[in-house]
C-alpha cells in the first residue's frame, strides 16, 4: 500500500509522471495549469530530472519531441491557448511515432476564452488537434486520484504504442484537492531500438523523421498507422457503468461533469427514474461497445458536456442512432449544477 | 599507394540532391570532416530543418531527427537535455532561423544551450522557389519581392551574428563564408572550434554560413560566388561576433 496524500490534481499529475520514469518536462505557465510546472520546478532537481520553462509552448513541446527521440519518458502540459499552440508539435509526434505524454487542463474558449473549467476542447482532442492523418490516445480523469492513475497508464500506453496520450483534464480537476495514493509504480519497459542514442560507430543512423516526399510511402505509413489505432480501439476502450443495469435513461459524461451528474442520478433514483451513467475514461478510443450494450434498452440517452455539444456526437454514432440523445451543457467556464440536470432527466423521462 | 583524399566517414553515399553551384555541399563537408577529426561521429545526434537542407539526416552517417520549420533549436534542447554526453547540432537556413525560428534561436542561446548550430545564409527561400527571406538584401528581386526588397515597406535585413552578440548567453558567434579555398579553410577552422566548444561542455556556438543559391538568384555559379563578394559580404561582414571561450577558466 502507498502512502494516502491530499494533493491538488495538477500536482498529482506531476508527481505521477515522476513515479512512472518521467524525468523531463518542459512548460510554460498558463492558468490554470501552472501548477504542474510548479511542481516540477521544485521535485525535478530533487530526483535527478530536468525541468526547463520554455519561451513558448510552441517551444515546449518541441523540447519533448527531442527528448522523445532519444527515448526517454516526457512530458508537456498547458491549458487550451497554449494546446492549440503545441498542435504543430503534436502532429510532427504522431508523424514520426513518438511517444510523450501531453496534458490539457481545459478552460473556456474560443480565443483568449476565459480561465473557468471546461471541456470545449473535446473535438480538438479527439480528432488530433494538428494537421494530418492522426489519433491520440485521450484518457479523461474524473477525480484527483485518476489524474495520477491515468497519468501513469498514459506513459505505458505511449510507449506501447509509440504515439502521444493526452490526458484531458479540465480547471475543476487541475485545482481541486483530494486524497490520492501513488502506489509504487512498475513503469512498463518497453524496448525502443528506434531511439537516437547516438549509433556509437556500431549500427547504422536512427532517423526520426515525418518526411515522405513519394505519396505512396506516405500513404503506407498512413495505412500502417490507422491499423494500429484500429488494434487500439479494439483493446483500450474504458468506460465506467453507474447504476446502467435496469436504466431506462441513460446519462452520460467525462472528467468533472460526471462528478456533478452522479449527484443528479441518485436524486432522480430517489425519486423513482431509472436512469444511469456511462463515463467514458478514454475519450478516443471512444467506447462505442459500452454505448451500444445499452442502445435497446434505454429509451434516451443525455450528454452532459461543459461546451456547445461535441462529444455529443460520438454519443450518437456509438448508439447508431438508435435512440435520441438530448444535450445537458454549461459553456464558457460555468460549470452545471445537478438541478440542472436533474430537470433534463426529468424531461427526457417525462416526469413531472 | 597512401590515399590523399577521401570522403569523410560521417559522410553517406547518397547523392546529394542540392542544384549546381549550390554550397550546401562544401558546407555538409566541413562538417563531416570537423565530426571525423573530433572523432565524435558514433556520438553525434543531428537536427535537420525544414528547408533545402531538409534531408540532411541522408547525408550524415549519424542519428537524425528532422524538426519543424525553426523549431531545431527547441528539439536540440530536448535532445542534449536527454543526454548532455551526446553532441547535438542543428542545419539550418535563414528562412527556418531567422523568420519563423527566431525566438527558438534567441532562448536557445540565452540559454547557453551546450550545442552547435550551423546557419547557412543564402538570403533566399531555396526550396520553396525563391521568396524573399529575412536575409535578403535591400533592392534585391525574388518571387515575392519582384520589384525588389524595399525596405520602408518590409523591413530590414535580419542580421543575426550581430543580433547574437547582444546575448549575454552565447559562447561563440562567427560569420563566414565558402565563396574561395581560402575562405573554405576559414569556415572549417570556425566549424570546428563551434562542435569542440560543445565537447568541452563550453555552450552555444553558431557559425553563420554566407552562402549561395544560384538557382534563386538567376545566377550562374561562378556569378554567384562573385556575388557573395561584390553584395552579400558588405551586408554581412565575416568575422567572430563573439567569442567568451578564452575568457573561461
Amino acid at each position: 500500500m502507498g502512502e494516502k496524500v491530499l494533493m491538488k490534481g495538477n500536482e498529482a499529475i506531476a508527481e505521477a509522471a515522476i513515479r512512472a520514469g518521467c524525468m523531463h518536462y518542459f512548460g510554460y505557465p498558463i492558468t490554470p495549469q501552472t501548477e504542474v510546472a510548479a511542481y516540477m520546478s521544485k521535485r525535478m532537481p530533487k530526483v535527478g530530472g530536468v525541468f526547463l520553462q520554455a519561451e513558448s509552448e510552441i517551444a515546449a513541446i518541441n523540447m519533448v519531441i527531442g527528448v522523445a527521440a532519444t527515448g526517454k519518458r516526457v512530458m508537456t502540459s498547458s491549458s487550451s491557448p497554449g494546446i492549440s499552440l503545441k498542435g504543430e508539435g503534436i502532429s510532427y509526434l504522431a508523424g514520426c511515432d513518438l511517444p510523450a505524454v501531453v496534458v490539457n487542463v481545459q478552460r473556456g474558449g474560443p480565443g483568449l476564452g476565459g480561465i473557468q473549467p471546461s471541456q470545449a476542447d473535446y473535438w480538438q482532442t479527439t480528432r488530433g488537434g494538428g494537421h494530418g492523418d492522426y489519433h491520440n490516445i485521450v484518457l479523461a480523469p474524473a477525480s484527483v486520484q485518476e489524474m495520477a492513475s491515468l497519468t501513469v497508464r498514459g506513459f505505458d500506453l505511449a510507449d506501447k504504442y509509440r504515439m502521444v496520450v493526452m490526458i484531458l483534464a479540465d480547471g475543476t480537476m487541475g485545482q481541486m484537492m483530494e486524497p490520492v495514493e501513488i502506489d509504487n509504480i512498475e513503469p512498463l519497459k518497453v524496448e525502443k531500438p528506434w531511439a537516437l542514442t547516438g549509433t556509437g560507430m556500431k549500427r547504422k543512423p536512427n532517423i526520426v523523421n515525418s518526411l515522405y516526399l513519394k505519396p505512396n510511402e506516405l500513404e503506407k505509413t498512413n495505412f500502417d498507422r490507422y491499423k494500429k489505432y484500429t488494434k487500439i480501439a479494439e483493446t483500450e476502450a474504458l468506460a465506467e457503468e453507474y447504476l446502467m443495469e435496469d436504466a431506462e435513461i441513460c446519462v452520460t459524461a467525462f472528467g468533472i461533469t460526471s462528478r456533478v451528474a452522479k449527484n443528479a442520478i441518485k436524486e432522480a433514483r430517489a425519486q423513482g427514474i431509472k436512469v444511469g451513467m456511462i463515463r467514458p475514461i478514454t475519450l478516443w478510443p471512444f467506447p462505442k461497445s459500452t454505448y451500444m450494450k445499452h442502445a435497446d434498452q434505454c429509451k434516451a440517452f443525455i450528454s452532459v458536456e461543459m461546451n456547445m455539444g461535441q462529444m455529443i456526437e460520438d454519443v450518437q454514432l456509438a448508439i447508431e442512432c438508435k435512440k435520441p440523445v438530448t444535450l445537458c451543457n454549461r459553456t464558457g467556464g460555468m460549470i452545471p449544477k445537478p438541478e440542472e440536470i436533474l430537470a433534463k432527466i426529468k424531461e427526457v423521462g417525462g416526469v413531472k | 599507394m597512401a590515399v590523399v583524399f577521401s570522403k569523410p566517414h560521417s559522410l553517406t553515399d547518397k547523392s546529394l540532391h542540392y542544384c549546381p553551384g549550390c554550397t550546401h555541399g562544401i558546407i555538409h563537408r566541413l562538417v563531416a570532416e570537423v565530426i571525423d577529426e573530433l572523432e565524435i561521429e558514433g556520438d553525434t545526434i543531428g537536427v535537420a530543418s525544414v528547408g533545402c537542407s531538409v534531408m540532411a539526416y541522408d547525408y550524415f552517417n549519424v542519428d537524425f531527427v528532422q524538426a519543424a520549420h525553426g523549431r531545431a533549436p527547441a528539439v536540440a534542447t530536448g535532445v542534449k537535455r536527454s543526454d548532455p554526453s551526446k553532441i547535438v547540432f542543428t542545419y539550418q537556413g535563414d528562412g527556418d532561423l531567422a523568420a519563423i525560428g527566431t525566438a527558438e534561436t534567441v532562448h536557445a542561446a540565452a540559454r547557453r544551450e551546450n550545442i552547435t548550430i550551423i546557419f547557412i545564409n543564402n538570403a533566399i527561400y531555396g526550396m520553396t522557389g525563391g521568396q524573399m527571406a529575412p536575409t535578403t538584401l535591400p533592392g534585391m528581386v525574388t518571387q515575392t519581392s519582384p520589384y525588389g526588397r524595399d525596405v520602408e515597406a518590409v523591413g530590414f535585413p535580419i542580421k543575426i551574428c550581430e543580433l547574437l552578440s547582444n546575448i549575454e548567453g552565447a559562447t561563440y558567434l562567427e560569420r563566414v563564408t565558402v565563396n574561395n579555398v581560402a575562405n573554405v579553410k576559414k569556415a572549417k577552422r570556425a566549424i570546428k572550434k563551434a562542435f569542440q566548444n560543445q565537447v568541452e561542455g563550453k555552450g552555444f556556438s553558431l557559425i553563420e554560413v554566407v552562402s549561395t543559391c544560384p538557382t534563386n538568384w538567376g545566377l550562374s555559379p561562378q556569378k554567384s560566388l562573385e556575388f557573395i563578394e561584390t553584395d552579400m559580404l558588405p551586408a554581412y561582414p565575416l568575422g567572430v561576433y563573439k567569442d567568451i571561450t578564452g575568457e573561461e577558466k
